[in-house]
């Protein structure tokens, strides 16, 4: 059962060469094998998740089975799911049990997946390492002194290592494409408003957004066919006719015009990675696509932009936790104030706070035009950037990350360093764009991916682009050693 | 030294929708505390505010009653505050860009008119409430009210004394009641206002400091804030003091205002655009839809009763002082009375009976299709205004009907020409002396002559006929 594609585990269970709970308990028994050396999921409940795979043994029999019916999902601890603890990956929410189901949440019950346990990740997203969890770092199946890539380490670190068949996981500024690159796998951060963000725990309102993280793109697309869709819950959402993003997948992709953004190539990109990305190039070269130079001059200010907004966001989406209503509360307190204070310093951990403390500056009085107002003017003109680049390419064709899965520890000690793991994704965000990563070759042992970004709405094409390389290499079927 | 008062006004209107501005919790008043507090109003995590659709209709509604501009595109933004009342840590309102820019709503001062200039109007949510002394030592939250719609709607400072500022707050009352966005009713608070207050000596430009009197839920508790205020600033200025820009509260009980908070101790709240709301767009179809199913507007009745239907300028605001009264009025015109007739019936008899019992117009117990009934017989001279009067009084909480009352009472006006001569011969048979003093030239004499043909005919002859026929006998 261990490296099936969805496909293969959903045809499995229609010819009942196994049940959903057979299905279910396999993966339960590889959490309590290599959960406790990797870390990857914060909340394990095993008669939750076989109760649900036996409701979905009910739906496969009734013959009611759909492509994800009775296949065990792992689910970011961002996502409300009722009666399951959601922490958010921080000790504010330890102690807090969703009481109902995030819109992501609910499509997975609706079509009888099984939730197999909440992943790690990043203490409200906040990270590129896992690292700021309160629940302890999780560590990269690849090589477990490094770290997955962050805020979605928890579902990475669960399928690279096999502990999951796939997972779900959120993207501001890369959380998705970062630790898939990372950890060997394909990640998809869909258009902004194609997945609800209703249940899902705020970061940065203007730039979250859910996708899979998955094996190969096939098993994205399957995903995706169930994340996606209008959901009036949230305002933000698209309405726009819902997509099978399986059903172009295996299009041919002759004559794809594929744009290189030379400022990809610049400093700071490990040269055995860039040597790699060019070895994808080639290889889509040979399938019959034509590679053109573009440019992105303004991606440079995508960091600093991107440190004024989501903080921003962050500092007044952080505002509820206040000890008040649910969540965390501080032991011993004289006042209001005092109370406010000592449960949010004891709560929140350092990165959650850094941020908090940068939003509440730049949107203070005096303050507000010179940071905030001009980080979305600049934001406007990077949205500008891709729509003239678009104008000469159909997919834009760069690395995911600057680097390969670092050492924990690293780059703890200097966010500005962790902050240049980004340096690829955060524009996309910026943008509303989908961006795609997927594996394209090894550097030291360790994954390297390539990152493809579409214009709005051009997942089918991204992910069929993505599959084509990926029915023509071996790079996603590589799988860590001691897994 | 003169000094001139220089006033604006913010108030808070409670919208009167069925649930709440960005979830589907109701607004019902009353209820147990936080029966009402669904997860958005709890700010759960995660959770996300959907707007109301007909809270802004209701906006659209005052826009075009205030004839302001309404803004096609305008943007909702968060005001970031902590306070255990206000579960997300920000409310959400609009700043920059309000749904209802610049208007303007006219206020009576006697028989002046006076144009009072709306800077803005703009939709928020409503802050939960804090109960405190439930418990030794502890304060509970109550979040039913938290996201109850709110249109705050700002006016130029441009009223200038406690009375302007009442009539201003009288007026707005009547109308957002009038076109149906919020019920008025100020003891549950769903109709506050925030009044700014500054004093400048006579012909300065410059205006001066002001203070802003917060949460004023009643007419007389502006007009004696207002009134205790502007003293307090004269005083103080004369004195050789300076006023400090603060937010002050009022004390009903002591009568005096009181400091809350200083400029230099108001919050910095960070507004920026609510990235969780897409900016609002109104289409001029939207508005043209809203405005087709609108009613007539006070002004709008108030000229077409003085100017079509003959009323004084008084009564004609007597009947659109609210929407109950001119609905009274417009059933009773249903039937074919008299507009001036009608009016009058509302605005003593009925109003006096009403007054007395303490109930409003639409309550009243003598429904209008009734008392039309009664107008139509003074109308067709069954009765006449006096014998109404006494009809009036049996019937208004009586389930009897009009011509049986006047059967019953006898009051049936006598309109028959012989029968009146007959009682009019009689009597001048017996007054001659009356007629002498007429024919001398007191006027007086043939009212007095009026006078014993009604007492003779105990108040049923028809007056008009009376005179018409005296002053025949009396010519020939």
């Amino acid at each position: 059962m261990i490296n099936l594609s969805l496909k293969k585990l959903s045809e499995g269970l229609k010819q009942k060469k196994f049940s959903s709970v057979e299905l279910t308990q396999f993966f339960l028994n590889r959490l309590d094998l290599h959960n406790p050396s990797i870390n990857a999921f914060i909340t394990i409940d095993k008669d939750k998740s076989l109760a649900m795979a036996k409701r979905s043994d009910e739906m496969i029999k009734e013959g009611n089975q759909d492509y994800l019916t009775g296949i065990p999902i792992a689910q970011k601890d961002i996502f409300c799911a009722e009666g399951w603890k959601t922490s958010c990956g921080s000790k504010m929410l330890d102690n807090f049990i969703a009481p109902y189901d995030s819109t992501v949440i609910s499509k997975f019950n609706a079509v009888g997946a099984v939730n197999l346990g909440k992943t790690n990740m990043d203490e409200f997203a906040m990270g590129s390492s896992n690292e700021t969890s309160f629940y302890g770092y999780v560590k990269n199946p690849w090589d477990i002194k490094t770290v997955p890539g962050g805020s979605s380490g928890g579902s990475a670190a669960a399928v690279a290592g096999r502990l999951a068949p796939a997972a779900t996981a959120t993207d501001t500024g890369g959380s998705i494409r970062q630790p898939a690159s990372l950890c060997g796998l394909t990640g998809l951060k869909p258009t902004y408003g194609l997945v609800s963000r209703y249940g899902m725990i705020a970061f940065a309102s203007s730039l979250d957004q859910a996708g899979p993280m998955c094996n190969t793109a096939e098993d994205c697309a399957a995903m995706m066919n169930v994340m996606s869709g209008h959901d009036p819950k949230d305002s933000t959402s698209i309405q726009r006719e819902k997509e099978n993003y399986l059903t172009g997948i295996n299009d041919p992709i002759k004559g794809v015009k594929i744009g290189v953004p030379k400022e990809f190539f610049s400093e700071g990109l490990e040269p055995e990675i860039e040597k790699i990305i060019e070895q994808g190039i080639n290889e889509y070269k040979k399938l019959g696509a034509e590679i053109v130079e573009i440019s992105l001059p303004n991606n440079h200010l995508s960091i600093p932009v991107y440190y004024v907004i989501a903080p921003a966001e962050a500092s007044s989406n952080l505002s509820r936790y206040d000890g008040v209503r649910y969540g965390y509360r501080t032991k011993e307190y004289d006042d209001l104030m005092e109370m406010y204070c000592k449960t949010r310093e004891e709560g929140f951990g350092d990165e959650v706070k850094r941020r908090i403390m940068i939003g509440t500056y730049v949107l203070s009085a005096g303050y507000y035009d010179a940071y905030y107002l001009k980080a979305q003017k600049i934001r406007r003109l990077i949205s500008e950037d891709f729509k003239k680049a678009f104008e000469n390419c159909d997919v834009i064709l760069g690395p995911s990350a600057p680097s390969v899965a670092f050492p924990i520890g690293d780059k703890k000690e200097d966010p500005l360093k962790m902050y240049m793991q980004d340096v690829y994704t955060i524009s996309t965000n910026l943008a509303g764009l989908p961006g795609l990563s997927m594996p394209a070759g090894l550097m030291n042992k360790l994954p390297v991916g390539i990152q493809l970004i579409g214009n709005y709405f051009s997942e089918a094409k991204l992910l069929n682009i993505a599959n084509i390389f990926q029915m023509n290499t071996d790079w996603h079927n590589l799988s860590p050693e001691e897994f | 030294m003169e000094w001139e008062v220089v006033i604006g006004i913010e108030t808070h209107t409670q919208l009167k929708t069925e649930s709440k501005i960005f979830s589907g919790a109701s607004t019902n008043f009353g209820s147990e505390p936080n029966a009402h507090a669904c997860l958005v109003s709890l700010a759960y995590p995660g959770v996300l505010p959907v707007l109301n659709k007909e809270a802004v209709n209701c906006a659209i509604r005052f826009g075009l009653a205030v004839d302001a501009k309404i803004a096609e595109h305008s943007i909702f933004a968060r005001k970031n505050y902590f306070y255990p009342d206000l579960p997300k840590g920000y409310q959400i309102s609009q700043f920059e860009l309000p749904v209802v820019g610049e208007g303007s709503l006219s206020i009576s001062l006697g028989d002046e008119n006076k144009s009072i200039r709306i800077l803005r109007a703009h939709l928020e949510e409503d802050a939960g409430k804090s109960v405190h002394g439930i418990e030794d030592g502890k304060s509970g939250i109550d979040l039913n009210r938290a996201g109850t719609p709110l249109l705050e709607i700002v006016t130029e400072p441009d009223m200038s004394s406690a009375e302007e500022a009442v009539a201003y707050a009288k007026k707005l009352h009547e109308l957002v009641q009038w076109i149906g966005i919020c019920d008025g009713n100020m003891q549950e608070g769903n109709f506050r206002c925030d009044v700014n207050v500054s004093v400048k000596k006579k012909g300065d430009k410059k205006l001066g400091t002001r203070r802003e009197i917060k949460n004023l839920n009643s007419f007389k508790f502006i007009k004696q804030a207002v009134d205790y205020e502007v003293n307090w600033q004269i005083e103080r200025l004369e004195d050789g003091g300076t006023i400090k820009q603060s937010t002050i509260l009022f004390d009903p009980d002591s009568g005096e205002t009181r400091e809350m908070r200083s400029k230099e101790e108001a919050n910095d709240y960070r507004y920026f655009p609510d990235p969780d709301l897409l900016p609002l767009v109104i289409s001029q179809e939207k508005i043209n839809t809203i405005k087709s199913e609108m009613y007539e507007l006070p002004s709008q009745m108030k000229l077409k009763l003085v100017k079509e239907f003959g009323l004084s300028n008084y009564d004609a605001d007597g009947i659109t002082s609210n929407i109950d009264v001119a609905n009274y009025f417009r059933e009773l015109l249903s039937f074919k009375v008299s507009a001036k007739l009608a009016s009058n019936w509302i605005l003593t008899n009925l109003f006096s009976r009403l007054n007395e019992f303490n109930i409003g117009i639409k309550n009243s117990p003598l429904k209008a299709s009734k008392l039309a009934e009664l107008i139509l017989r003074i109308e067709d001279k069954t009765i006449s205004n006096n014998a109404a009067k006494k009809v009036f009084e049996e019937i208004w909480d009586q389930d009897e009907r009009v011509d049986d009352v006047i059967e019953k009472l006898g009051l049936k006006q006598i309109s028959n020409v012989n029968e009146i001569e007959n009682i009019l011969n009689q009597v001048l048979q017996d007054n001659e002396a009356m007629i002498e003093e007429y024919k001398s030239g007191k006027d007086k004499a043939f009212n007095a002559l009026i006078g014993q043909v009604m007492k003779a005919s105990k108040g049923k002859a028809n007056p008009g006929q009376v005179s018409q026929l005296l002053k025949d006998k009396l010519t020939d």
